[in-house]
């Protein structure tokens, strides 16, 4: 149950698909002008998320792992189709999206009119690919916890793109310098968001150590050198 | 030049500047901000969509009047992927370590909206060289902008340039780490590359003021 929870706070604060790596920028930054459509995409998002992911771990479990093939037969246990993985999981999305996109325009036209050309959009939204490929990459176990990482990774995205949407239309009536207007200040105001969520990364201290990204590494081994260093330099002296 | 004429040379050389994919169509953002810390993993990313968006452009202008409309996303989606995975086979391969730093981020070009997003704006309406042109042009455009980003946050963040430290040893206290200068380490995480690319937003519209929306 521990583990279900602690995934879920690091998929929403500290892995957030949009300020810590940065996935589903294009749609985030083209749909954050008004609060109402960013809510109606963000949903889409976690709803899409939450069914691809599960739906892409059980393909990679039992088709595309190294040894995945053998429950049809012990002679398959050496076939790695892990290189299938992009195609099947972007078909798998594409599919997916095209069901919800007739779901939606069945159960609700308004919603439907509102996302308007966005939906079809989302099937090539890096963040539901990118949940998939994240989910393979940090070998997620259970298919509850695919479960757990689709909705809670959506989650994260949805809260980042209701937060820019409400600082945009904020900051309409703001003087911002005319080159920086639109773009620009969204850019700079989503890096300051980012280092404001980076202050979670304390949260959940004793977790997966391979989750953490690349650039915290790169921090963490230069000070790790450096460190060593100064002990030989005093060995030295 | 008898071999390209003007109005193709502004194929190439429009994503440059004026209609940047990243910077103005506002069209690949997610790998532009997340693998730049090392301009080694910029250069390569650049090369990569170089292939893929070269190659793509021409494949699809080449189908372009055989495939039915309904299911013209999924074409384009299955010949990227299979291009993905040529370019993803090959890095891991010949380049191991630069494969592991760009993780899924090689995967993500399959995504990357700049692909897609010229398929459908030029190759589906243009012959194959016209398309070849404009897929080689917007990806320099993107490598261009990926690789300034890369390089402020290689140097300011650890002192070197494609792993080369340029700026003296901090370690020894030599070049300029003797005047107190210390590596801004900060420029390594990723939100600092979010704000460099508000950065050049703003120097670019500074320049050419059509750019700038109300």
């Amino acid at each position: 149950m521990i583990e279900h929870i602690e995934l879920f706070f690091k998929s929403i604060f500290i892995d957030n698909m949009v300020f810590a790596v940065f996935l589903g920028m294009c749609s985030y930054l083209a749909v954050s002008k008004k609060v109402a459509t960013a809510v109606g995409l963000g949903a889409a998002v976690i709803f899409v998320l939450a069914i691809t992911v599960p739906l892409n771990w059980l393909l990679d479990q039992y088709l595309l792992q190294p040894g995945a093939l053998v429950w049809l037969g012990p002679e398959f246990a050496e076939y790695d189709l892990g290189f299938l993985s992009f195609i099947m999981f972007i078909a798998t999305i594409a599919t997916m999206v095209q069901l919800v996109e007739i779901v939606v325009e069945k159960f609700s036209p308004s919603l439907y009119n509102s996302l308007g050309i966005f939906l079809p959009l989302i099937a090539v939204n890096c963040a539901i690919l990118g949940g998939s490929l994240f989910m393979q990459s940090r070998e997620i176990e259970t298919l509850g916890l695919a479960i757990n990482y689709g909705i809670s990774s959506g989650i994260g995205w949805f809260l980042a793109i209701l937060a820019i949407a409400a600082i945009r239309e904020k900051i309409r009536y703001s003087n911002v310098p005319a080159p920086l207007r639109g773009l620009g200040i969204t850019f700079i105001v989503t890096g300051l968001m980012g280092i404001g969520f980076l202050s979670f990364g304390g949260m959940l201290t004793g977790g997966d150590e391979e989750v953490k990204d690349e650039a915290k590494e790169v921090v963490m081994e230069t000070s790790e050198v450096e460190k060593e260093e100064d002990n030989q330099i005093k060995t030295v002296n | 030049m008898g071999l390209i004429s003007k109005k193709d040379t502004k194929l190439i050389t429009d994503p440059l500047a004026d209609n940047n994919p990243i910077t103005i169509q506002v069209l690949g953002i997610c790998s532009a901000l997340a693998i730049t810390a090392e301009l080694k993993a910029s250069l390569v990313m650049g090369i990569a969509v170089l292939f893929v968006l070269g190659i793509g452009n021409v494949v699809i202008s080449l189908m372009r009047n055989i495939i039915p409309s309904k299911i013209r996303i999924i074409v384009q989606l299955i010949v990227v992927a299979s291009l993905v995975i040529i370019v993803d086979q090959v890095l891991k391969a010949y380049a191991y370590e630069l494969s592991k730093t760009l993780s899924v981020f090689v995967g993500l070009i399959i995504t990357n909206c700049i692909i897609m997003g010229r398929f459908e704006a030029f190759a589906l309406g243009n012959g194959p060289w016209r398309a070849f042109l404009d897929g080689i042009g917007n990806a320099l455009g993107y490598a261009v902008i990926l690789l300034a980003v890369g390089f402020f946050r290689e140097l300011l963040g650890s002192g070197t340039l494609f792993g080369i430290p340029v700026l003296g040893d901090p370690i020894e206290k030599t070049g300029l780490y003797s005047t107190g200068y210390e590596n801004n380490g900060f420029m390594l995480m990723p939100p600092m590359a979010l704000i460099i690319v508000g950065l050049i937003i703003w120097v670019q519209r500074s320049r050419n003021t059509t750019l700038i929306e109300d």
